[in-house]
């Protein structure tokens, strides 16, 4: 694997792929990688990034992003705005799994106390965090439940005693996409989401009980900010998204795409993984408004299942979980398309911008930030292997060069199938066992698909969202127990 | 097992060749890769729920893609791990006609690997070969 030819270095981690690279791209493509991350990435990287440079009305460049790999359409990593006139909406550019994101929870206990109690804790976590292949959750919804979770995310979780109105503010869109209208998502999506609320999924889902050493505090009064007070401080992060709700809507609406592209848009598209229709047509309308009840589905999921973390914690130590400490410090997502504002060429200008792996990081004093990170930018919640580690990470002014975007996590270098033959699932949870790490999985060849060596290093990740000025680091963790889906 | 896992696919996902004498052999095959890809052992899935189903597309190889997405589909919302045992393929019309068989997931029974999501259209191929069919397929997981 190597870069191709005609790359261009822009800056240290910053590369650009011209317009020439291959026909019909009407911008460049920027890649924000390390040399070494860049000579490791799959050769379909670029060409999937200038697949994606080829769609009407996309602005500025396509870009990937540190962990960018071999994805669907858009590659893993990838990031595209659109011009909401001109420009198209792209389920191949959000992915099935719609909003999947990353929660993190802070505690006030410290790894001293918790390691005595780590196989309790995780045991009561897997057990009460339904994770797997077709699991359902706890709450029982009706079809017009269901529906309401849909058009109010968050908001019908503080409504059912599953959410504080502080983590409401703790996420981003306050949990709630406005405009969410469930008659848009077919009775199929609905019947294949109804029960799934509380639960992990599988795949590279988990939930993990973290501990951010001394070492891992890359900038203290940052860290301060956002909670991280206290030596070897405890926390939990998890990893999760719409589940088959999402993945039903994006497939429903990938084939109503393929059609209306044949047979009204008449648009010409190199992979059919980026099945398209203009932004403002009947048909990306409908899909926007059905994925805005799959982000809301999934801010929704990860809402009930912090509640049941936080009664898992209140049952273990005896103590309630307001006493524990146990706020949000964010909620992030990395599989999106959100109307954004950008400053494009001197002027404002409204943006779908289509993240695939790729987090939001807002820099400080922008306007959609809640004012508690109006100085310190948008917390970005990185979460790495099982094996090596997660971030935390800030949003920087210099992010106006990627509208804002950054890393979503380490990005896998190796297939499932390979690494399935590699690392025997057994093997793997002995030698999480041997370095400090309990883990439960509802899969043991799971697990083995999620082995450290199957994905990029995080601290290159991380490095390079850094030196490429998409981010800045603030906390490291290391994981002491996981509940993998 | 008239199918085999690419190690060479998309990095994320789960690439699977299948084959058959018949698009019926084929789509069989295509259905017990993916459920493979959820359940280390298609035999440890016994018939003991029956369901029917009828499938439309516009083309051959998306008829494919819903033919899985209807087992997808049923392993959500009923639980079930399924197996084609009967299947018409009618390529006139584009539509597929089958009898599943399969039972509720049980973890006791059932050593599950990973959900699959989707059923993506990252170079899905449905294709003649010099026996029969051949399909490509990159299951989200």
């Amino acid at each position: 694997m190597a870069a191709p030819a005609g790359i261009r270095r822009v800056d240290e981690a910053v590369w650009e792929l011209p317009p020439t690279f291959r026909p019909g791209m009407r911008v460049p493509v920027r890649l924000f990688a390390t040399e070494g991350l860049l000579g490791e990435m799959d050769e379909q990287v670029f060409a999937q990034a200038a697949n994606v440079a080829t769609l009407p009305g996309i602005v500025g460049y396509s870009f990937t992003m540190p962990d960018a790999h071999w994805g669907y359409g858009f590659p893993i990593g990838g990031v595209a705005a659109m011009d909401v006139e001109t420009g198209v909406i792209s389920p191949g550019g959000i992915g099935f799994d719609i909003n999947c994101g990353m929660r993190l929870a802070l505690t006030d206990l410290t790894e001293e106390e918790v390691r005595p109690r780590i196989r309790e804790l995780v045991d009561a976590l897997f057990e009460r965090v339904p994770a797997g292949v077709g699991t359902k959750g706890f709450v029982k919804l009706g079809e017009s439940d269901f529906a309401d979770v849909l058009e109010q995310g968050t908001g019908w979780c503080l409504r059912h005693g599953f959410a504080t109105e502080e983590d409401l503010d703790r996420t981003e869109e306050r949990g709630c996409l406005a405009g969410a209208d469930a008659a848009k998502v077919s009775p199929r999506a609905l019947e294949r989401g109804r029960n799934q609320l509380g639960t992990l999924g599988s795949g590279n889902h988990y939930l993990e009980i973290q501990v951010a050493h001394p070492e891992g505090i890359a900038d203290p009064a940052l860290a301060a900010r956002f909670g991280i007070t206290r030596p070897n401080q405890v926390v939990v992060m998890f990893h999760c998204g719409s589940r088959g709700f999402g993945h039903q809507v994006a497939t429903d609406y990938l084939e109503v795409f393929l059609h209306a592209m044949k047979t009204k848009h008449r648009l010409e598209i190199i992979d059919r993984e980026l099945a398209c229709a203009p932004f403002r047509s009947r048909e990306g309308q409908n899909y926007f408004t059905a994925m805005k009840c799959a982000i809301n589905m999934s801010f929704a999921n990860r809402q009930v299942i912090l509640h049941r973390v936080r009664e898992v914690f209140e049952a273990v130590f005896h103590r309630s979980p307001a006493d524990l400490g146990m706020e949000m410090v964010y909620d992030v997502a990395h599989n999106t398309a959100k109307l954004e504002t950008h400053r494009v060429d001197g002027e404002r200008r409204q943006l779908l911008v289509h993240r695939k792996g790729a987090t939001r990081a807002f820099a400080p004093g922008m306007p959609d930030l809640p004012p508690e990170f109006a100085e310190t930018g948008q917390p970005v919640i990185i979460g790495g292997s099982m094996e090596t580690g997660s971030y935390l990470l800030a949003g920087v002014p210099s992010g106006a060069a990627s509208f804002y975007s950054t890393a979503h996590g380490s990005g896998r270098t190796m297939s499932r199938t390979k690494a399935r033959k590699q690392f025997p699932g057994r093997d793997l949870e002995r030698r999480l066992l041997a370095h400090g790490i309990y883990v439960r999985s509802a899969s043991y060849a799971g697990l083995a698909e999620e082995a450290g060596p199957a994905y990029k290093d995080i601290d290159a990740v991380v490095e390079a969202t850094d030196r490429a000025g998409l981010s800045r680091r603030v906390v490291r963790f290391t994981p002491i127990g996981n509940v993998k889906g | 097992m008239p199918y085999e896992f690419l190690d060479d696919g998309v990095t994320s996902d789960v690439t699977f060749h299948a084959w058959g004498r018949s698009l019926e052999e084929l789509f069989s095959a295509a259905a017990d890769a993916t459920l493979n890809v959820m359940v280390r052992s298609v035999e440890s899935v016994r018939p003991l729920e029956t369901r029917s189903a009828s499938v439309e597309a516009d083309a051959l190889d998306l008829l494919l893609m819903r033919f899985l997405d209807e087992l997808i589909y049923r392993k959500d919302v009923e639980e079930l791990l399924l197996r084609a045992k009967e299947l018409h393929v009618d390529t006139e019309r584009n539509r597929v006609q089958t009898v599943l068989t399969g039972e509720r997931i049980d973890p006791k029974r059932h050593e599950l690997v990973a959900d699959v999501k989707a059923v993506t259209l990252h170079d899905l191929r449905v294709e003649r070969s010099a026996t029969g069919w051949d399909a490509h397929v990159t299951l989200d997981v």
